[in-house]
């Protein structure tokens, strides 16, 4: 496949803390349109290799394009929800605020978000079933209802790649199912959406690609293919994967 | 022309915002701290520039001190990022540091100039009538009005023209990463101007009670608001209402105004702490005490449901057994069979406690649950 049809491509990246590698000459070629999951044992580097894509970090060596360009000339293509637990919810703003934020990157330093930004951002929040709570303080809202705003922030901005860090960690079972639909929706319109994901047992039923890492690669394809008994024990060592998958879910 | 009074109490209003604005925002990073370390590591930065310029007005000395309270910050974050600090012992080996070379700078090379360390750590407001600013012989108020004016200026410029990016640097930084931001100018932005605002503010008020007037208002306005605006504005208000007060305060005892300044502010967010509707601790005790009588209430309901008809009735539904099976002490045990007869739950006829028929279905409803 051309290079420049791959949404993500990453190459021979590398990153370490303090001289210790936690991301290993990493190669990942995501094509357009495909929901991919990315798994692994805690410490894996799964959040770590987000943020590297998204230049929150700085790697040691190797290459990230976004449609065939940096992410710097392409961050406009590119929608980012971080974890929940990174942001202070007590901070003093409602829900369709911090939607709003999506926008800050399209509007660039200095301009304000005025009534077009609200109205889109009121579009997210009716789209993540949260409407009712746009003017209500952040941190009245439920856990999942968080995630769902985190969600709506990042719809707003229109983007053509998603990387999600563990959206569906402390939902209840209705906003992880609305979540999935959301992003199976957004698949289905051409998207691509890189998830990084902790439950093995729902891994074939929500993506159609997986991802499996433990500071290497271990495998990158469509579910079917990648997730076998070999690449799941080289994954997660000699624990049983099913194991790895509930002690993670507590 | 204004009375020296007035002149006073305009000036304290112009440094309680000057400091509350990007107080604000120190309190909303968690960075409220940083306010005592960069307020301390300035004087260094101002002998330093002193040294250079040799003229103890000159107002190139505020940028040494805006310098060194960035070097402050980066100090004491590299520290932490080694590792074996942790960020408030990161703070308090960084700033003592910087402060005792200023002391020492001082007390060896300067010890005939006016920089002497009771004004550094208190301020004296009381004096800013005396020192105006003449130009061409008219008389243009206090020199201090100036220098906070300026100072409250450039706060405010900074806030309205980068309030977007500040609300999403402070909420979220990841994001305004990936959003092509850069947080940490806006990072060393902010701080460079706590260390101007401080440098400036600390000749009126001193080193010390700046802190209170940088962290003690906006955490007040914190508790008070649920949007970062009116945080901002509830904050400016509480810091020019604690400024007054303290300086009319300072008169009735002819106690020290700055001193009187911060403790208003202090007793402002200690009101703010208790009274804040809703998340206020007094509000959260009537929440509890409620739920408490609440739920008692229904527990007795439950009981008696329990018993009612049953050959133990005569014994388990009555005040003295509620004493015992509940473990309630007795006043607690009269308040909520008060409370249930006066809601209707039960009847009270001297020797039981039956329930009605609105008793018995909340006890229903109560066990359905």
């Amino acid at each position: 496949m051309a290079k420049k049809r791959m949404a993500v491509n990453v190459e021979d990246l590398t990153v370490a803390y303090n001289e210790k590698p936690v991301l290993w000459d990493i190669d990942m070629a995501v094509p357009k349109g495909i929901l991919l999951a990315v798994v692994g044992p805690n410490g894996a580097g799964k959040s770590t290799l987000i943020k590297t894509i998204l230049g929150l970090i700085k790697p040691a060596a190797g290459t990230v394009e976004i449609f065939g360009a940096s992410y710097k000339q392409q961050q406009h293509l590119v929608g980012y929800v971080p974890q929940r637990g990174s942001v202070d919810w007590d901070f003093p703003t409602n829900a369709l605020d911090v939607v709003m934020m999506g926008l800050y990157g399209k509007l660039g330093w200095l301009r304000r978000p005025g009534k077009e930004e609200k109205k889109l951002a009121m579009e997210a929040l009716e789209k993540v079933g949260m409407s009712h709570f746009a003017h209500r303080q952040i941190s009245q809202l439920s856990g999942g209802q968080q995630q769902r705003v985190f969600l709506a922030r990042a719809l707003v901005q229109d983007a053509m790649v998603y990387f999600m860090d563990e959206p569906f960690v402390g939902v209840d079972a209705t906003t992880e199912k609305a979540i999935i639909t959301l992003l199976q929706d957004l698949r289905k319109r051409g998207k691509t959406v890189i998830v990084v994901h902790h439950d093995l047992e729902t891994l074939k039923s929500y993506y159609d690609w997986a991802m499996l890492l433990n500071v290497r690669r271990i495998a990158l394809g469509p579910v079917k293919k990648v997730i076998t008994p070999k690449n799941l024990e080289q994954t997660y060592g000699g624990r049983a994967p099913f194991l790895a998958a509930k002690s993670q879910n507590d | 022309m204004l009375s020296p009074q007035a002149e006073i109490l305009i000036l304290a209003a112009i440094v309680a915002v000057a400091c509350g604005l990007p107080g604000v925002f120190l309190v909303l990073r968690r960075m409220s701290l940083m306010s005592d370390a960069i307020s301390h590591s300035i004087l260094l930065g101002i002998v330093l520039a002193f040294f250079i310029i040799r003229d103890v007005s000159s107002p190139f000395l505020i940028i040494g001190a805006a310098l060194v309270g960035v070097l402050t910050v980066i100090l004491t974050e590299l520290l932490k990022k080694t590792g074996k600090m942790k960020e408030d012992a990161s703070i308090g080996l960084v700033f003592p540091a910087l402060f005792s070379i200023g002391v020492i700078l001082i007390s060896k090379f300067a010890g005939n100039v006016h920089i002497d360390s009771d004004a550094v750590l208190l301020g004296e407001i009381g004096l800013a009538p005396f020192n105006r600013l003449l130009i061409n012989g008219i008389d243009l108020g206090p020199v201090s009005w100036w220098i906070m004016g300026s100072v409250l200026l450039l706060n405010l410029i900074f806030i309205i023209v980068f309030y977007k990016e500040l609300k999403l640097a402070t909420f979220d930084s990841a994001l305004a990463v990936s959003l092509g931001f850069s947080p940490a100018i806006i990072h060393y932005a902010l701080m460079a101007l706590v260390s101007i605002t401080a440098v400036g503010a600390f000749d009126s008020v001193g080193s010390i009670l700046v802190v209170a007037l940088i962290i003690a208002p906006p955490s007040a306005a914190f508790l008070l608001t649920s949007r970062l605006h009116s945080m901002i504005y509830v904050s400016a208000l509480i810091g020019i209402i604690s400024s007054v007060s303290g300086f009319y305060l300072a008169r009735i005892f002819d106690a020290s105004i700055a001193g009187s300044m911060a403790m208003m502010s202090g007793i402002f967010f200690l009101a703010a702490l208790l009274f804040a509707p809703g998340s206020g601790l007094i509000a959260k005790l009537i929440t509890h005490r409620n739920r408490r009588y609440e739920f008692a209430l229904s527990m007795l309901a439950v009981h008696l449901l329990a018993h009612e008809g049953t050959r133990k009735e005569t014994e388990e539904n009555t005040f003295t057994n509620s004493l015992i099976h509940m473990r309630w002490p007795k006043r607690f045990a009269e308040k909520v069979i008060s409370k249930s007869v006066k809601e209707g739950l039960i009847v009270d006829d001297g020797k039981l406690l039956r329930l009605t028929d609105f008793g018995r279905s909340t006890a229903r409803k109560v066990m359905t649950l």
